[in-house]
């Protein structure tokens, strides 16, 4: 499977590692991992809360995935995305693309990473010193996916 | 989920044509629910006639549906378009604009 939402940690060296085993025409690896920050929009954040829609959300992924391997020789690529409760310094999410030159892999990884913003279904609500609140989608995420299409 | 107990009416009556909603993230908190079934009015429907529907429910069901307000759908689990027709037994999802990653 070459999405997984998951509530656990992930190892993105174990990761990389099972990734490109024993396949000796992966010349180049780029990778992704999204990061729980303690500020948003000028306050502070003790805690995030990530809400998924369950067979919705690996399926977007999953034709995510499959068209950044359509638009780039892509060998390999993983998506791993946390749900449930998440604070400062925690792990989000990470995108793995395997393929023979760097070119492609760093270009697949950000399409992925891009369209994953703007069309994968998951909800973020932020503990702020201002109190819980729903972060809001962003124009710019927008933008950036727009770029593809261009 | 389980879409094996909606039937469309009796043989001889008005069919009903039922459709599991499903809210998300805000959307789920300001309407008080996560999942309900709707038995959609006579008529082909929409997802646009499904909201307006829901939307004339009044007080949360108007402000959180309004038209102003940025709502994503998904029908059976791809997203939709305002003028995406619905049969019965599918699965209708309302959700606010995606912040993943």
């Amino acid at each position: 499977m070459p999405v997984r939402v998951q509530t656990e940690d992930f190892d993105v060296g174990a990761e990389i590692a099972a990734l490109r085993r024993g396949d000796p025409a992966i010349g180049a690896i780029a990778s992704f991992i999204g990061l729980v920050r303690d500020v948003n929009e000028g306050d502070r954040v003790s805690e995030m809360t990530l809400e998924h829609y369950p067979g919705m959300t690996e399926r977007a992924l999953e034709q995510i995935v499959a068209q950044a391997k359509s638009r780039w020789n892509v060998l390999e690529a993983l998506v791993v995305h946390r749900v449930g409760c998440l604070r400062p310094l925690d792990q989000i999410v990470l995108v793995i693309v395997a393929g023979a030159h760097r070119g492609e892999a760093f270009a697949a990884c950000e399409f992925i990473m891009d369209y994953l913003k703007t069309q994968a279904p998951f909800w973020k609500k932020e503990q702020t010193s201002q109190g819980a609140r729903w972060v809001d989608a962003r124009s710019t995420d927008d933008r950036a996916a727009e770029r593809w299409s261009s | 989920m389980d879409n094996s107990n909606l039937v469309q009416g009796l043989p001889g009556t008005n069919q009903v044509a039922t459709v599991n909603v499903l809210y998300f993230a805000r959307l789920k908190e300001a309407l008080g629910r996560g999942a309900e079934q709707v038995v959609l009015p006579a008529g082909p429907a929409s997802v646009a006639s499904l909201r307006e529907y829901l939307r004339a429910r009044g007080g949360v069901w108007e402000s959180e549906l309004a038209t102003t307000r940025a709502v994503r759908a998904a029908v059976n689990q791809d997203m939709a378009s305002n003028d995406t027709p619905l049969r019965p037994g599918d699965e209708v999802a309302f959700f606010p604009p995606v912040t993943g990653g």
